[in-house]
């Protein structure tokens, strides 16, 4: 809502309060003022110019030379370039050293040869918005009415002296998108009384009730009023009132219509003129559209109507899209004479549905949305009807008709001032209380200190004791309620275990180098489905607004790795990134989809890079392998933990594994595929993805001390060759079964393939570490038990290497 | 054979003396102080001397071997400590080169940020609870007093799954979770952090999906000035004890009376600037009193129970706090932008 501070004074005295002060008290106590723009702050020496005549400029097919009067002793002469110039017009003339919208100056200059000593000016060259000019100034200079004075300062003329207000309206204070209603807020936070306009419509012989009949049959139309104006003659609006529209971001159009947006911004109450003699009957019919029927509105599109849209018909066919926009057959025109004014009160979601439906957004549908005073449907009629009469020359023809069936209830709201400053936590007085209340021009009784307070219709919004409360507090100031921690009963913070053991994942896998990554929850269908263990159900946008945000994603590693080609592409080559973060599983239609925590990581590149050391370690299975080790030894889980080799779609079938927690799978890692490399535009990555949950929702023990050994154990080696096939994880299962107690520790230190061995063999090494908490072992011993776990390698078909 | 004597050791102390490296020493010891070294020779003819001059004669033997053993222990001290030097002088190294790296990550900003809010309301006695991203929409708007067909529900243009689900477009919907949990009695003390989103265009200032943190009191007696106050400690925590607040009333539909809260901009300190809009003043949250309906739908008697909430922009605290330019930063992982992070601050 754009707010004139001039047009602001002919309903409250603000002519004490600067409009940066208005603008700062408006913000705080309520309606966020957003900007004050003072137009004419950037202009100077722009005054009013006759245009006494206009050549063709020799060297120019547009050009023209025109003497222009600016009420000096000589005229001057200006070229102009404006289509509509034209001797005889009153003008808006820049002089020489002049500055006009967009901070550009006016120098004296030769235009293709000819002299010229200023600048004849269109409105938006003076920071207008093209859309607020009227339509036949569009695309050339503004022309002024005839009896305008010559050299004349153009400020006060235009407003340009003005300063306007933009406040951005809360759903809540609909009754602002009004100049009574900013009127009222501006009255309340000053302490200032409201003037309101009058309307004195002269009386004529003739009743309207003779012209016209309406009649409402939809639920969404309670209130319905029509006036007739006749002998109206059409035409531009008055300076004043087409300045006070183009302030409020409304082009002029023609006195009739420009009258219908005045008082709809002074009384937030739409209004619609219908030339009379082409509506086409005697009869006003609101009623629900026929389905599919048809209407052309003012904009000149062609709607198809739903059963839903309210319409306004003239008994046969509609007239209007009630309360979004006129329809054009019935449109005042320049040879219009008699008007019929509805003023009406229509459905706040009928029209917002309508609205929405047909992408039709108005001054008149915004302020439906949101809410009317209904006490203002004819107010306002008759506030337009006299102005019609005053600006248009029209007859008001005596009486309104209407249809009625609005039960408005009372609404009071009780508050205890007790009450109060234990919701706000302040100390008001009585006093203070019954000020602001007087200040907001409600009335009310008090008894004892209970104020039973009748609500204005005004100001639908408050309805109940705590709508109250918010009134109190903002003209008491925000700011001046104390700041206090709530009192109440003790309550313990703290992280749940599973809050609290993601943290700890995080510190494992930031300590192991690898960046906390974030990427969009929403996917292309192209990857949903990759890296995926199993298929899920997806959970689709009903309207996405583009394909790689279509769907939920049900894998964390393809946002990682568009991560990683997001770097390759800015060459950081070594990136090393992880994410926690939901996937979806649908569960069918209408069912909230089960969301699961993941735990993703893709690394590549280097590892380790000391280049002048010489080390240089590249990331590899085992690298990302011995991060997810870490990890869960950290939770407490390597016991439970189990490799086994897998084929994962988009990974290399030779070097990927799942992971098994207590023989449940719960993720895996591995090494992308080349081919899906490729699509994602990276190379050698390296990638995990576990259920998070499935991981850290498993009981953690208490941690107890193991006594350190105070015997010194035994080591032993044994070196095997075995088919390259065996594993080292089957050898290790092998040794530990038959090392028995004694056997504490089994590593591989040593891993061959190449000319010592056969082909197709392999050489691998293990130390054994034997030992007991007790005593010390004899070498005896600890032969007997490592020629068993020899012999079990044998039987397992391995060669004892020498 | 005592001039013999003293002239040994004279010669002894001059050859220790004149020792090089601890080689040469060794030589001299054996020398002179072995088995068949010349002291030991005197020693050996001894026999032909007079009887009571042979003790003097030993007791002059010994000192002077005790001498030059003496003589020989202090010069090896010194020589062993010169080889410790002159080995240490080879081994010296360039210790500008640069150490091995221990690499390290670090928390995404916005995890930064909300282990930072969580630590500060766990302080205060707050838990932290999660919920489902996938709304039904009676949790996102209805329960929060925002009935089908509010014109409220603009400002939240959503993302719907079906007539029913959406993904939910502020972490508000778990108020109402929440509060149902506790069946009606107090108090409740929440933070919510959480992923949200909403129809909009990503570019420098907008993403479809972001990061909100929410909080929820519940108990008898919960004020505004407590909402005030806990807001207060919270924007001073992430912007700094010197930052002035200002409290402006707004609109939310699930809170009555409603508040939006700034904070002076840290840039112009308040003069106004391309940051603040001239404003002098930056809006960092929203919040307000549970509305009554609020409570009363999710299982609270607003006669005996009151409470506040408030809603945090995460990428914007982020954003503003460390001066970062473009919301899609945070969600293309450029790593040259998340190690940046990785300090501690205070
Ligand atoms: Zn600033």
């Amino acid at each position: 809502m754009l707010v004139s501070y001039k047009w602001l004074q002919d309903y409250v005295d603000v002519s004490d309060i600067s409009p940066e002060e208005l603008a700062e008290k408006i913000t705080r106590s309520g309606i966020e003022v957003e900007e004050v723009e003072k137009k004419g702050e950037k202009l100077k020496k722009i005054v009013v110019g006759h245009v006494l005549s206009c050549e063709e400029h020799p060297n120019s097919d547009h050009l023209k030379i025109c003497q222009v009067d600016v009420g000096e002793e000589e005229p001057i002469q200006i070229i102009c370039g404006a289509p509509n110039v034209a001797a005889g017009q009153k003008v808006i003339v820049a002089l020489v050293g002049a500055r006009i919208g967009g901070n550009i100056k006016i120098k004296r200059g030769k235009i293709r040869g000819e002299v010229s000593n200023g600048m004849i000016c269109s409105l938006q060259e003076l920071g207008f918005d093209g859309k607020v000019v009227p339509k036949e100034y569009a695309d050339g200079i503004f022309v002024l009415p005839e009896d305008t004075q010559v050299g004349t300062d153009v400020f006060s003329l235009l407003n340009l002296d003005d300063a306007v207000l933009e406040l951005s309206i809360t759903a809540n204070r609909a009754d602002c998108m009004s100049m009574i209603g900013v009127a009222y807020e501006t009255a309340a936070i000053f302490g200032k009384e409201v003037k309101l306009p009058a309307a004195n419509v002269p009386v004529s012989e003739e009743k309207v009730s003779d012209y016209i009949s309406v009649r409402s049959e939809s639920d969404d139309c309670p209130i319905y009023t029509a006036k007739v104006i006749k002998n109206v003659k059409i035409g531009p609006s008055p300076l004043w009132l087409q300045n006070k529209l183009m302030a409020a971001g409304i082009r002029p159009h023609n006195n009739v219509v420009d009258i219908t947006n005045y008082v709809l911004l002074e009384y937030g109450q739409p209004l619609h003129a219908f030339d009379y003699d082409r509506f086409g009957s005697k009869e006003v019919l609101v009623r629900k559209a026929y389905e599919g029927e048809k209407m052309v509105t003012l904009d000149g599109t062609e709607r198809t109507l739903r059963q839903e849209d309210l319409v306004i018909t003239n008994g046969k066919e509609p007239v209007a899209l009630a309360g979004v926009m006129g329809g054009l057959d019935s449109e005042v025109r320049d040879d219009t004479t008699t008007v019929l004014l509805e003023s009406a009160y229509f459905n706040g979601t009928s029209i917002r549905r309508t609205s929405r439906y047909h992408g039709l957004r108005s001054e008149a549908s915004s302020r439906y949305e949101r809410g009317i005073d209904p006490t203002r449907v004819r107010l306002a009629a008759e506030r337009a009807a006299a102005l019609i009469a005053e600006l248009a020359g029209g007859e008001v023809l005596e009486g309104t008709v209407a249809h009625d069936e609005l039960v408005v209830e009372p609404v009071t709201v009780k508050v205890e001032l007790n009450k109060i400053n234990n919701f706000l936590g302040t100390s008001l007085s009585l006093q203070e209380v019954e000020d602001i209340v007087k200040k907001l021009q409600f009335t009310y009784t008090l008894d004892n200190e209970t104020f039973v307070i009748e609500i204005p219709s005004r100001r639908w919004d408050i309805t109940i004791q705590e709508d109250m409360y918010e009134e109190i507090a903002r003209l008491y100031g925000y700011d001046n309620i104390p700041t206090t921690l709530p009192e109440g009963q003790q309550t313990l913070g703290h992280l749940t275990p599973y809050q609290q053991k993601r943290r700890v994942v995080r510190e494992v896998l930031e300590g192991a180098g690898l960046l906390q990554a974030t990427t969009y929850s929403l996917t292309s269908k192209e990857k949903f489905g990759q890296f995926a263990l199993q298929p899920a159900e997806p959970v689709e946008l009903a309207m996405p607004m583009s394909e790689e945000h279509a769907i939920l994603r049900d894998t964390v590693i393809p946002h990682l790795l568009d991560s990683i080609a997001y770097n390759r592409a800015r060459k950081n080559a070594d990136v090393g990134l992880f994410e926690i973060g939901k996937v979806y599983y649908g569960k069918g239609a209408n069912v909230q989809p089960e969301e699961v925590e993941h735990l993703a990581g893709a690394l590549t590149g280097l590892y380790v890079n000391h280049p002048w050391q010489g080390e240089k370690v590249t990331v590899d299975f085992y690298t990302v392998k011995g991060i997810l080790e870490t990890l869960f030894a950290r939770l407490q889980l390597a016991q439970g933990i189990r490799y086994e080799k897998a084929e994962i779609d988009g990974m290399h079938p030779g070097q990927t594994a799942k992971v098994l927690l207590n023989d449940e799978v719960v993720g895996f890692l591995g090494k992308v595929h080349p081919t899906r490399e490729k699509e994602y535009d990276v190379k050698n990555v390296f990638v995990f993805e576990l259920d998070l949950g499935k991981l850290l929702n498993i009981e953690s023990k208490s941690l107890t001390y193991t006594k350190i050994p105070k015997f010194p154990g035994i080591t032993r080696d044994v070196a095997i060759v075995v088919d390259q096939g065996k594993s080292a994880g089957e050898l290790k299962d092998i040794i530990v079964s038959a090392g028995g107690q004694l056997l504490k520790d089994v590593n591989v230190f040593d891993v061959y393939i190449g000319e010592k061995v056969e082909e197709n063999k392999k050489s691998v090494a293990f130390t054994l570490r034997y030992s007991d908490t007790e005593r010390t072992l004899t070498d005896d011993e600890v032969n007997q038990v490592h020629e068993k776990v020899v012999e079990a390698l044998q039987n397992a078909g391995a060669e004892l290497r020498m | 054979m005592k001039e013999r004597l003293e002239e040994l050791k004279l010669e002894a102390l001059a050859k220790i003396e004149s020792s090089q490296d601890l080689k040469q020493l060794n030589e001299v010891r054996v020398a002179y102080l072995g088995k068949k070294g010349p002291i030991t020779e005197v020693l050996r003819g001894m026999g032909k001397l007079a009887p009571e001059e042979r003790p003097v004669i030993g007791a002059l033997a010994n000192d002077v071997r005790a001498a030059i053993q003496e003589q020989i222990e202090a010069k090896q001290k010194v020589l062993e400590e010169q080889v410790i030097a002159e080995k240490l002088q080879k081994e010296s190294i360039d210790i500008t080169l640069p150490g091995r790296p221990v690499v390290q990550g670090n928390h995404h900003p916005l995890t930064k940020v909300i282990e930072e809010a969580e630590n500060l309301f766990i302080g205060l006695g707050y838990t932290i609870a999660e919920g489902p991203e996938v709304e039904t929409d009676y949790y996102n708007f209805e329960a929060l007093n925002l009935p089908k067909d509010h014109p409220a529900r603009d400002m939240q243009d959503s993302f719907y799954i079906s007539e029913e689900l959406l993904l939910r477009t502020h972490t508000s919907p778990m108020q109402a979770r929440t509060m149902e949990k506790h069946e009606g009695k107090g108090p409740v003390k929440i933070i919510v952090p959480g992923k949200v989103y909403r129809r909009d265009d990503d570019d420098a200032t907008h993403s479809h999906q972001f990061m909100q943190i929410e909080g929820l009191v519940v108990d008898e007696g919960i004020r505004m000035s407590d909402l005030k106050g806990t807001l207060a400690l919270f924007a001073k925590k992430m912007f700094g004890e010197d930052r002035d607040i200002r409290y402006r009333p707004s609109f939310f539909p699930f809170t009555e009376p409603s508040v939006e809260i700034d904070i002076s901009c840290k840039i112009c300190n308040g003069d106004g600037c391309n940051v603040c809009k001239g404003t002098g003043w930056i809006e960092i949250l929203g919040g307000g009193m549970v509305h009554p309906n609020v409570l009363r739908m999710s299982g609270f008697d607003p006669e005996k129970y009151t409470g506040f909430a408030f809603g945090i922009g995460v990428e914007r605290i982020a954003m503003l706090r460390y001066g970062i330019d473009d919301i899609r930063h945070f969600y293309t992982n450029d790593v040259r932008f998340l190690k940046q992070f990785a300090p501690y601050e205070s």
